[in-house]
């Protein structure tokens, strides 16, 4: 069961790794480029996404692609939410996390859901 | 800000840089206060390279085939539900007793989504509904464009029901709009309370949630007010429906919901 979903969680973020490599392919093929020296990308703590995760399928990903040799920057968002009762702007760890003020679970997320490739440096 | 990294300083408050591995050692560090230290300790690194800011969302080619798909079922008037839940907990076994229910007033097409075999399908054809199997192979989701090419084959006809049975995880699904009007996310009660605070996402993003297997509540000791809570919790708009697929209890609850949606 653990191994299952620690499994799954793999394939989530290789799913994510290889959407991230078509952005790279696409876009470097505009250009016509075709080695990227590093790409930058944003990662809300609210995305679903784990880091050491992404770390760990990054090079099985990235192998033959305009990414092979790519630095990775990543900046990760912190979650942010206004709650929908008191205003009170926080930030939050979880998407469950409730507003710290009135304790009201009813929120606007602000930030913290980002998954995104900011840029790509090429030579 | 950043020239090298791009980092720091964000319209939309502070963020946290991890250096990740690059050869040329950066100090960052940044509180929720907005408080940014950096540095960059190799002087010498020449900043040659070409920049292409791209600034695109990764999800992004999936959202917009979403957004075709969306309007496709708008234009024809189809209620398209997108069935979400760990393996077992239940989907087919609410699809198949909704459609022998409801398929003689309601006309029903059905996507089943598995990794492999045609089980389910074949469940869903012995009903005699029209039903189209995507096998996603090491896929663990369904993704807006194999719903658009399952639509095509389905030939839907306007004003009907689109049940879409993803593939079970509580994970990956969550992060993919499939265009559907309505996410519908199963729970079973053999599955523990804190379900949802595991995977708050799958929660966060559905609309309602049936609570399945009650017909197995007295040999178990879940306590199904603390499940609602912690689901409650991320979601505070989420719909409850507490049934047993097998007995057909609690089901009446759930037909109401969706005939009231087809007005
Ligand atoms: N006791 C009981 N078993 C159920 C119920 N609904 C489904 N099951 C059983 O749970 C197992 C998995 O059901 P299935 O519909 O295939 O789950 P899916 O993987 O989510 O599509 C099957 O053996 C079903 O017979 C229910 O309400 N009560
Ligand atoms: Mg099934
Ligand atoms: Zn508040
Ligand atoms: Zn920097
Ligand atoms: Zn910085
Ligand atoms: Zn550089
Ligand atoms: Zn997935």
């Amino acid at each position: 069961m653990v191994y299952s979903f620690l499994l799954l969680k793999i394939m989530h973020e290789l799913s994510i790794a290889m959407g991230i490599v078509k952005i790279a392919e696409d876009e470097t093929a505009k250009v016509k480029e075709n080695t990227v020296t590093k790409i930058e990308l944003e990662i809300g703590q609210l995305a679903g996404i784990e880091i050491d995760s992404l770390n760990f399928v990054w090079e099985s990903a990235v192998k033959d692609s305009v990414l092979e040799k790519a630095i990775k920057e990543i900046t990760i968002i912190p979650g942010k939410a206004k709650c929908a009762d008191c205003d009170t702007v926080f930030y939050l760890e979880n998407i469950y996390d409730s507003c710290p003020k009135c304790n009201s679970n009813f929120k606007g997320i602000l930030q913290g859901k980002e998954l995104r490739v900011k840029a790509l440096e090429v030579i | 800000m950043c020239g090298t990294c791009g980092c720091g300083t964000d319209d939309n408050g502070p963020t946290i840089l991890k250096p990740g591995e690059q050869p040329h050692n950066h100090v960052h560090e940044h509180t929720h206060d907005g408080i940014h230290f950096h540095s960059h300790e190799d002087a010498e690194h020449n900043h040659q390279h070409k920049v292409l800011k791209i600034e695109q969302d990764i999800l992004q080619n999936n959202q917009v085939l979403a957004a075709r798909n969306r309007g496709y079922f708008e234009a024809k008037n189809i209620f398209a539900l997108n069935l979400v839940s760990s393996p077992g907990s239940g989907k087919t076994s609410i699809l198949e007793k909704t459609l022998a229910d409801l398929s003689a007033e309601i006309p029903f097409y059905v996507i089943e989504g598995d990794q492999q075999t045609l089980n389910d399908a074949n469940r869903i054809d012995a009903l005699k509904i029209p039903v189209i199997q995507i096998n996603t192979g090491k896929g663990c989701h369904l993704e807006s464009d194999m719903v658009y090419n399952a639509v095509k084959k389905l030939n839907i006809k306007d004003n009907s029901v689109l049940m879409i049975e993803n593939v079970g995880n509580l994970v990956c699904p969550s992060m993919f709009d499939l265009g559907e009007s309505k996410r519908v996310v199963i729970i079973s009660t053999t599955e523990g309370e804190d379900k949802p605070i595991k995977y708050p996402d799958m929660f966060h993003t559905s609309d309602i949630c049936i609570i399945n297997k009650i017909d197995l509540l007295p040999y178990l000791n879940i306590d199904v007010e603390k499940l609602k809570n912690y689901a409650l919790k991320v979601n505070p708009n989420l719909q409850f429906f507490e049934v047993s697929a097998t007995t057909g209890e609690g089901m009446e609850a759930w037909y109401n919901w969706l005939k009231k949606n087809l007005i």
